[in-house]
């Protein structure tokens, strides 16, 4: 059977690039629905990163020797890299940090700290991921006087824009931190109307495109944008680096937030200066094999086409759809017009940690509990939490038939 | 492994005995009230069992609890309100390390007619991430007899 004959996308030597699809779980192959919370790694990247260590590895903007020099071109070449990827203006507007939760606390405390003034607020919707939640509760129980409001999500599991105009209007809200697309329900916010609404009222913005970046192209130059971070894991790269984008004049307002070596100009025992950014945001020795791999992620992505990914995954997401709602007592969170590859869902009389187990067993890997978004799983009365099935670019649509039907002998199981 | 030994782990884990459990507990329900209480969560999957008791002397007298979550982890908090009843303190903590140990090693304890019946939960060794859903309604009444109300077992 022609699997995607909606696209030229060549799933089969797509998938051959990717060592662990080709293991067994317990004897069974392996069926990965949870690229949402991390993704495979192709050859691609687990050579680069070999090819690193083996062969340039120093320290970065350090060494005067020939080693520490190849390693620093190879860094700021991935720095190069995401530019590209982001389509920011400048390289200087990337910063590597070592998630995205790395990116949010940096925003918090060097943009919310340094640059909100008292009276001011930040403004984050209920179905943000815990990422882009927590630090902005920290900054606001921080003494400061800044404040956090939260935009309602709506029965479809859309980000509701008549409240997010309603929560802009009295002008006090100093920055919108919202998602590019739910790790939860998959909706993809609507990210121009949004930066436009924000910057109308005053307030900078900032979105999470941990999940966003992975399956859309991204433009921050045409989206406007104030900062946007995403995190390479999640985009077929190493863990332990992220990234933030940042316009180059906030950053270059923003005060540091780690101090150390690196993000220095000039340093005497009392007092230092500050590097220009990025530097000034990445003190100490960064990633330096991981922005390696992070460059290998961007180029192997880039060399399948977004485009070819994005086609690619709204085939797969309206298979989903159909396969999934014909599974008898499955009810899907969110009903979005503009989803991802993301779906939770309940199903009845099956709690989703024994239903993972269950799945698991098969061969099927997908996340049960609340995804690090308890508010949005409270504010759609799942305590207990939902299952959740995240594709990648390598997922098929047998894989989802499969789970379908896995689904479907679950239900019976715990009859 | 063969690909059948998944299945039949699956059959061990939710053996009828563990399902009858869950499904059909005896002292669901809270004391009107109690000399002690406290409430176990799983912040990760939003199980949770809340266990309330009277004491005695150095004796349990009346136990109950209260949840929601996974089979494990009903199952778990029905079957410690079976055996503490009648406990002290100090037995009650014994058989839920008794069920911890057994939980984390996959042997099974038949050495009395209670540790038989918490042997059930030895199955778990075998999926390791559940072990924290058997042992949390354990936590909670360790909890409640220390006089904590609320413990995360993450």
């Amino acid at each position: 059977m022609d699997t995607n004959t909606a696209t030229s996308f060549d799933i089969t030597r797509i998938r051959q690039d990717f060592p662990i699809l080709g293991t067994n779980m317990r004897g069974k192959p392996l069926v990965f629905l949870d690229s949402g919370a991390s993704a495979q790694k192709p050859r691609q990247v687990i050579e680069a990163m070999t090819r690193s260590m083996e062969t340039a590895y120093a320290n970065v903007h350090r060494g005067a020797y020939h080693l520490s020099e190849v390693a620093t071109e190879a860094h700021e070449a991935a720095r190069g890299a995401v530019q590209r990827f982001l389509n920011a203006a400048e390289p200087e507007e990337i910063i590597f940090t070592g998630n995205a939760t790395g990116a949010f606390n940096l925003v918090a405390h060097s943009f919310g700290r340094g640059m909100l003034k008292p009276g001011q607020c930040v403004l984050v919707s209920e179905m943000e991921h815990h990422a882009n939640l927590v630090p902005w509760q920290m900054l606001r129980d921080a003494g400061l006087g800044i404040g956090l409001r939260f935009v309602r999500v709506t029965g479809s599991g859309e980000l509701d824009l008549e409240d997010l105009s309603a929560k802009l209007a009295d002008g006090k809200v100093g920055l919108v931190s919202v998602t590019h697309m739910s790790n939860v329900l998959g909706t993809v916010t609507p990210a121009a109307a949004i930066v436009r609404m924000a910057h109308e009222a005053g307030a900078r913005v900032m979105l999470d495109g941990s999940q966003a970046a992975v399956h859309r192209m991204v433009d921050v130059q045409a989206l406007d944008v104030d900062f946007y971070t995403f995190t390479g894991h999640k985009l077929y790269g190493p863990t332990g680096i992220g990234v933030l984008y940042g316009k180059r004049a906030l950053l270059d307002a923003m005060p540091p937030f780690f101090g150390g070596g690196d993000m220095i100009e000039t340093v005497t025992l009392e007092h230092s200066t500050f590097a220009a950014a990025p530097a000034r945001f990445e003190a100490g020795t960064p990633a330096i094999i991981e922005a390696v791999g992070l460059h290998a992620a961007i180029d192997y992505v880039n060399t399948i086409g977004m485009p070819e990914i994005e086609a690619h995954e709204r085939a797969l997401v309206d298979h989903a759809m159909r396969a999934l709602t014909q599974v008898e007592g499955l009810a899907l969170l969110g009903a979005a017009q503009d989803r991802g590859g993301v779906f939770a869902f309940t199903l009845d009389g099956v709690h989703p940690h024994d239903l993972s187990t269950y799945l698991d067993r098969s061969g099927i890997c997908v996340r049960a509990g609340r995804h690090c978004a308890e508010p949005l799983h409270m504010r759609f009365g799942l305590e207990g939490g939902s299952t959740r099935a995240s594709f990648g670019l390598y997922t098929t649509r047998e894989e989802i038939d499969f789970l379908a039907s896995k689904l479907t002998d679950a239900r019976r199981f715990f009859a | 492994m063969s690909a059948a030994a998944g299945f039949e782990e699956l059959q061990d884990l939710y053996s009828k005995v563990l399902r009858d459990l869950a499904r059909n507990p005896q002292h669901r329900g809270r004391l009107e009230s109690p000399a002690a209480s406290a409430r176990g969560d799983n912040p990760m999957c939003g199980d949770r069992v809340e266990v309330f008791l009277n004491l005695e002397g150095d004796r349990i007298t009346e136990v109950m609890f209260m949840g929601r979550g996974c089979e494990i982890s009903q199952a778990s908090a029905a079957l410690l309100t079976e055996l503490v009843r009648g406990k002290s303190p100090a037995e009650a903590r014994a058989l839920g390390e008794a069920m911890t140990r057994m939980a984390r090693s996959g042997e099974r304890d038949e050495s009395t007619d209670e540790l038989a019946r918490l042997s059930v939960f030895s199955v778990v060794k075998k999926f390791p991430s559940r072990v924290k859903c058997a042992t949390l309604a354990w936590h909670a009444l360790d909890a409640a007899l220390s006089g904590v109300k609320e413990i995360s077992s993450e």
